[in-house]
């Protein structure tokens, strides 16, 4: 079954060739953006249980044996994250579908979106695969040109603006990152993963440790880690709603990837593991304190994805068996629930014409299925009992205890100051947006010609005061019936919504609802999904495992 | 394992003078920084595989230049070329959209700056941070030019 592994990036590459030549019929173009995402969707999936069954499969590429050839690597770390990231790239592609089907949307992807967001794809699922330095920074590369194209879509000012600071950002990490494997090639004389974490070993302790930072800063970066993520909340937000949930969701996870290979197999001695755990605990205190500042709701969004890439840092930062099982669960949980939030925000955006907590109210009412679709996610990435984030953190948490440093300590209560105020960044947003009635009409000065269509069908909803305070004294009974209101929401419209309810894209609305009822399943499948992460690191518990997958059994 | 010193000093200015560049805020500018950084990388990568070799053809299969770093540098070289193009079609659209260059100031830090300093409109960010701590406008100004004063007596 070793075919299977280089159609991952084959198909989304040879898909973005035909997309591109096809700009002028948009129609056939969806429908094999849609198709080529289904089937990486479907590789990636068979990859799982192969994986799980069989072991490591390896490709070489070319049939040139290890250390000569480029090695394609499937273990069960890299099955998990192909096959979460594929169904995010679809559940994303069909978002962004609705929102272009919805002709009235000034946000609408234009005929460009779909073949980069392929290669997009691409480079996303080779990262995964990549058994090899340099075929890892191509596949950077692949998805950050993609990116480049993508934040700055539609070219209006502001997102030129925001796409510079990525786009040199950006640049700057890949450069460190190519410094990093030409070092690396002087040091060992090979760039595969393997025989890296063969040779390394030899270096003297200097040369590992310089080899080391520069790859953790060069990952750091992507990864968004705290000193290294000042760029993230400046050029995410701009962005239209399905790309920065992408980014979001995959981006940022494609770089803790990169760390969890790097502190597993390439640098398997705990050199660097204290610094990690300060800079996670630093990372999460610091993102989710940006995120209780903001009045955006998708620069607050983007400080929360800040302070949650922590948590998988400090799993990574154990580096024991179940600190990288809780990683690896926490990535999965992350990206899923990470993107649906996105995806609720740009509804948000739709229906209230702002994405700013000061202008927006009302939406209960408006909308009440949407006021369902954000407090389950919120719920979940603020780690409420029942769901996949609580699930996560607790593994973390347990992990950190199992380690037991006062190091560790610092970092479980950080990272219980940062549940507790991603919880109460989340629940500002849900008291603005949803709670409370429409703010008197001082719509923001420039958001003004964007709101103006949806103000005609706001205007017959007076939002009395009295019922909001009486639905204000019903609030925790309301939030916890809330749960299964996905599914119900849609059969109880109240009468005063029906007018705006309209103005939602059917498809959008559908997509969101599958997007958060996914997030829910994580918590249904913890168990088996926990047993493989767990798994997972097992398999990367020590290199050797890994190297001999890939160059096979040696004397 | 023995380098040229000449392409090692030549690396280290071609770093400089990239990285110099990186920091200026013309797009152009940071646009060439990057041309030079992605050269002074391509040096380090042939650096990186050792002294110069024979080629591959002919003779024996001893002594024959690495081949590989020669691979990495072409991919870079290709990947720099999309990239550099990428940003000039960046820079004209920043240039036909408000015919500047240069990368603008972030509009959170404005938010934040117009926030503290809403009184004092047209002074300067160090007097704004003064007032933000310690009360009225005016506690400010007098803090902010007394402090160049005592540093004076303190001197003489």
């Amino acid at each position: 079954m070793t075919f299977l592994v280089p159609l991952l990036v084959l198909v989304p590459l040879l898909g973005a060739a035909v997309a591109l030549g096809l700009l002028r019929h948009q129609r056939i173009q969806r429908a094999i953006t849609v198709a080529v995402l289904v089937v990486a969707l479907a590789v990636a999936a068979t990859l799982m249980v192969l994986v799980d069954q069989h072991g490591t499969i390896v490709v070489q590429v070319g049939g040139w044996d290890a250390p000569y050839g480029i090695s394609l690597v499937v273990d069960r770390l890299s099955a998990l994250l192909l096959t979460v990231s594929a169904s995010v790239l679809l559940v994303v592609l069909l978002f962004s579908i609705g929102q272009g089907l919805a002709a009235d949307d000034s946000e609408a992807p234009v005929t460009i979106f779909y073949p980069t967001y392929l290669v997009l794809a691409a480079g996303v699922l080779d990262s995964f695969i990549a058994g090899d330095l340099f075929n890892l920074y191509v596949a950077f590369e692949m998805l950050l040109v993609a990116s480049y194209v993508l934040i700055t879509l539609g070219g209006s000012e502001q997102r030129v603006r925001a796409g510079t600071t990525y786009i040199v950002t950006s640049l700057i990490a890949s450069a460190i990152f190519l410094s990093a494997i030409g070092l690396v090639y002087g040091a060992t004389g090979t760039v595969n993963i393997a025989q890296i974490s063969e040779r390394v070993a030899g270096l003297p302790d200097h040369v590992q440790l310089l080899l080391h930072t520069m790859l953790l800063i060069g990952f750091g970066i992507k990864a968004a880690v705290f000193p290294l993520a000042f760029w993230l909340p400046d050029s995410y937000p701009t962005a239209p709603a399905p790309v920065t949930a992408v980014f979001a969701g995959l981006l940022t996870k494609v770089g803790i990837y990169a760390i969890i290979r790097l502190e597993t197999v390439i640098f398997p001695r705990p050199q660097l593991n204290e610094v990690l755990l300060v800079v996670a605990a630093l990372t999460m205190v610091v993102g989710v304190l940006g995120a209780v500042s903001q009045t955006d709701v998708k620069r607050l969004l983007s400080f929360t994805l800040i302070s949650h890439i922590g948590f998988m840092v400090m799993g990574v930062g154990l580096g024991s068996v179940a600190g990288t099982a809780a990683a690896v669960f926490y990535t999965v949980h992350h990206i899923v629930v990470q993107t649906t939030l996105f995806l609720v925000s740009g509804l948000m955006e739709r229906i209230g014409g702002t994405t700013s907590t000061r202008s927006l109210g009302g939406l209960l009412k408006a909308a009440p299925l949407l006021a369902a679709l954000y407090l389950i996610p919120a719920f979940n990435l603020g780690g409420i009992p029942p769901f996949s984030g609580f699930i996560g953190k607790l593994g973390l948490f347990r992990a950190a205890a199992i380690d037991g440093s006062p190091l560790a300590y610092v970092t479980i209560g950080a990272g219980v100051v940062t549940s507790l105020l991603t919880l109460y960044a989340l629940m500002r947003v849900w008291d603005a947006a949803f709670w409370r009635p429409k703010p008197a009409a001082e719509p923001a000065a420039p958001h003004a010609a964007v709101a103006e269509p949806h103000e005609t069908l706001r205007a017959p909803e007076p939002a009395p005061v009295t019922i909001s305070e009486t639905d204000g004294s019903v609030l925790t009974g309301g939030s916890v019936t809330v749960t299964d209101a996905a599914s119900a929401g849609r059969a109880s419209r109240p009468s005063p919504g029906t007018g705006e309810k309209a103005r939602l894209p059917r498809m959008m609305v559908g997509v969101t609802t599958v997007a958060v009822l996914g997030s829910v399943a994580l918590t249904v499948v913890a168990g088996p999904l926990y047993g493989y992460a767990t798994r997972a690191a097992q398999s990367l518990e020590s290199p050797v495992q890994y190297v001999q997958a890939v160059l096979g059994e040696r004397p | 394992m023995t380098v040229t010193l000449v392409l090692v000093i030549a690396m280290a200015v071609l770093f400089a003078c990239g990285v110099y560049l990186l920091l200026e805020r013309s797009l152009t500018r940071m646009l060439l920084g990057f041309l030079l950084l992605g050269n002074a990388l391509n040096l380090l990568l042939l650096v990186m595989s050792g002294a110069a070799g024979d080629p591959p053809i002919g003779k024996s299969s001893e002594g024959i230049t690495d081949p590989l770093p020669q691979a990495f540098a072409l991919t870079a070289i290709v990947i720099t070329f999309a990239v550099s193009a990428f940003l000039l079609a960046l820079i004209h659209r920043s240039w036909t959209l408000s015919r500047a260059d240069e990368v603008e100031v972030d509009e959170a830090d404005v938010a934040i700056r117009s926030a503290r300093g809403e009184s004092t409109d047209e002074d300067d960010t160090e007097v704004d941070t003064d007032t933000d701590t310690g009360g009225t406008p005016d506690d400010g100004h007098e803090r902010h030019h007394e402090a160049p004063t005592d540093e004076r007596e303190g001197s003489r």
